[in-house]
């Protein structure tokens, strides 16, 4: 017995010497959770700030958009992040009013796999065309007269989408819905739809394998994915009829010429600036209006404010594309309403 | 999900009951594995509840054309769930057609037939096989597989088979044929094993009673060592196919993931845990997770029902076999 109340006694000790560790590191620690595609700034944000405010942290946990959003409405954690603006359903759900703050800004661009790897120039008529599955070869008429110098083949294309719902998939029928009324009649915008052509693959990594592993492919990935892994892409006409190649400009641009309503609930796809870039989108973080908790509250409009004024600053450098300072401004002002 | 398969214990080895036990120990013994037992069909039947609840406005909204429609739109909220029972189950079939004879020949390889010195190693790279991640291997199958697939095996199937329905249309590479390769792959290890370990069961006095009678070795083995292991050979390959029938990952990256039935086996398809897998972080409206719950509630009855089908299979089977034998 004598026995048994040491290992007792070991155990009691155990767990009082780990309450008090506990406490010890009393720091406040502000949870999120949503979008994978905004992780890697994000991640670089919260490592960043510990050094602009040390008595707090974060946890973020990327379970995807779908993921964020659920949770924010259960007031499961501090904040959301989501890869597409909540629905009017959704927010109506949500037990209090939550705010949509816009943060950095990705694209698709088309990437393709063709003998001799030719440039290619795309339009919204034969994007939609080739993912309704209505334009079937590579040289079909309305691409070659795109094309007038690239060899184009007699060759079908095979059509590569993500089949994992994703904020990347979004973004590109967001596009397709914009500029094709057929598709937006058929398919429309989600972060997975019912496609009417092509095979599926899992992840940027799953798409790009399998447009580099099969010859007359096509299909969509993220810009950084693409120039990280040096895979061609076509330069795509914009809505002011100018042909573009996706780059991180081009996508600010998009933001700054493109309709932004009130509540940050905005698309920037087929924006009308010359310089815009067609098939891109932000991503959001969301707070309540009303946060619960002032003292948390009100530390996390103070990171949201300095990673509006500061955080923007390195998303160059991870391959996201800033806000611009117009829409900066806007969204400085809605973090200021947040009451606690 | 793993399928639950009973690997019968050769007769006789069975302790059989013995005297009621009177000590303490022996009692809290019983207790204590009869509740662990109890735990893990709770655990069971709690899965299979909380899939139904976490699915019932789906069903209701559906109903039973969830089971038999094919159209899957998360933007109209339309689900029908045929084509992915349609891919889990040809996928899982593709695999056990590639596998089995591979797993048991193997089997029969390493404790009938193979030098001593080299079994260890063997079924060492074996298990190997079964320690490889199933990420990994549907990278490999992305980047190496299918191009070979593309390339070789299948323009060559084409060729031979194209007559039938099996094998016609374009080759892409991402199809149901490469998903179910792929998953032969992964429950090749499982078979394997637990073959060898039942094949090494057999008594020695099987093989020398045939020897004795003149038989060569391929009849020793085929009348001694497979006849007499077949009902645990049998359970081998419903573990395997346990395996199967829930694989995601790798199956995941190489099927094509396009929600279809067709005929040929070169075009893509699609499986229930891939789309689960696929499709659930991003999923925002209730319906739509709830119709993927559902896709969760079908693959847990299907792999039940697969089972349950197999074990009856197995009884058939060795009931015949007995009735054979009193002939």
């Amino acid at each position: 017995m004598t026995k048994i109340h040491r290992f007792c006694g070991k155990l009691l000790g155990l767990t009082i010497a780990f309450g008090l560790s506990a406490t010890a590191s009393a720091q406040m620690m502000i949870n999120g959770a949503g979008a994978t595609f905004p992780y890697p700034i994000y991640s670089k944000w919260f490592d960043a700030y510990t050094k602009v405010d040390p008595s707090v942290r974060f946890n973020y946990q990327s379970i995807g958009s779908g993921g964020g959003q659920k949770q924010i409405m259960a007031q499961t954690v501090d904040f959301g992040a989501s890869d597409g603006p909540m629905s009017d359903d959704n927010l109506s759900k949500a037990p209090g009013k939550l705010l949509h703050i816009p943060t950095v800004a990705g694209a698709d661009v088309v990437a393709y796999n063709l003998a001799g790897n030719p440039a290619l120039k795309l339009d919204a008529d034969t994007i939609a065309g080739v993912f309704l599955g209505e334009i079937k070869k590579w040289n079909d008429p309305k691409i070659v007269a795109l094309n007038p110098g690239a060899t184009l083949p007699d060759q079908e294309i095979v059509v590569v989408h993500r089949s994992d719902g994703s904020g990347t998939t979004y973004i590109w029928t967001d596009y397709l819905s914009k500029i094709s009324p057929e598709w937006k009649a058929k398919v429309g915008t989600n972060t997975s739809v019912n496609w009417p052509t092509g095979i599926g693959g899992k992840g940027n990594e799953g798409v790009a394998g399998q447009i580099k592993q099969t010859p007359g492919a096509l299909g969509y990935v993220e810009l950084i994915y693409a120039v990280q892994n040096k895979m061609p892409y076509a330069d795509v006409k914009n809505a002011a009829g100018k042909f573009l190649k996706p780059s991180l400009e081009s996508i600010t641009a998009a933001m700054a010429t493109a309709q932004i309503p009130d509540d940050f609930r905005f698309s920037i796809t087929n924006a009308l600036g010359e310089n815009a870039y067609p098939i891109c989108g932000a991503t959001w973080l969301l707070v309540y209006e009303q946060q619960k908790d002032a003292t948390k509250g009100k530390k996390l409009v103070e990171f949201l404010k300095w990673a509006q004024k500061d955080g923007e600053k390195m998303a160059k450098d991870l391959d996201y594309a800033p806000l611009p300072e117009v829409l900066q401004a806007r969204v400085l002002k809605r973090i200021d309403e947040i009451k606690f | 999900m793993t399928a639950v398969a009973v690997i019968p214990v050769k007769e006789g080895s069975a302790p059989g009951r013995m005297a009621p036990p009177s000590r303490f120990g022996d009692r809290a013994f019983e207790w204590l594995t009869l509740g662990m037992a109890l735990v893990v069909i709770l655990l069971v039947f709690l899965i299979g509840w909380q899939l139904a609840r976490g699915s019932s406005l789906a069903i209701q909204k559906f109903g039973f054309n969830f089971l038999v429609t094919s159209t899957w739109d998360p933007v109209a909220e339309q689900f029908g769930a045929l084509p992915f029972i349609y891919g889990t189950l040809v996928s899982s079939l593709i695999a056990l057609i590639i596998a089995v004879p591979l797993s048991i020949a193997t089997a029969v390889y390493l404790t009938e037939l193979a030098p001593l010195w080299i079994r260890q190693p063997l079924v060492s790279l074996i298990e190997m096989l079964a320690a490889i991640p199933s990420v990994i291997l549907g990278l490999w199958g992305i980047f190496v597989m299918i191009p070979w697939l593309r390339d070789y095996p299948f323009p060559l199937l084409k060729k031979a088979f194209g007559w039938t329905p099996l094998f016609t249309g374009p080759i892409y590479g991402p199809s149901m044929l490469a998903g179910g390769i792929i998953v032969a792959i992964m429950i090749l290890p499982i078979i394997t094993s637990v073959s060898r370990e039942i094949l090494r069961s057999v008594p020695n006095l099987q093989r020398e009673a045939a020897y004795a009678l003149g038989a060569t070795r391929w009849e020793v083995t085929r009348i001694a060592v497979l006849s007499y292991a077949r009902k645990g050979l049998f359970g081998a390959v419903i573990l395997g196919l346990g395996r199967a029938l829930g694989e995601t990952m790798a199956v995941t990256m190489v099927i094509g993931n396009t929600p279809q039935i067709a005929a040929s086996l070169f075009k893509p398809g699609y499986t229930l845990a891939s789309v689960i897998a696929n499709e659930f972080t991003e999923a925002t409206t209730d319906v739509y997770l709830q119709a993927l719950f559902e896709l969760g509630l079908v693959l847990f009855g299907v792999t039940i029902l697969v089972n349950l089908l197999a074990q009856l299979l197995l009884k058939t089977m060795t009931m015949k076999s007995a009735t054979r034998a009193v002939q």
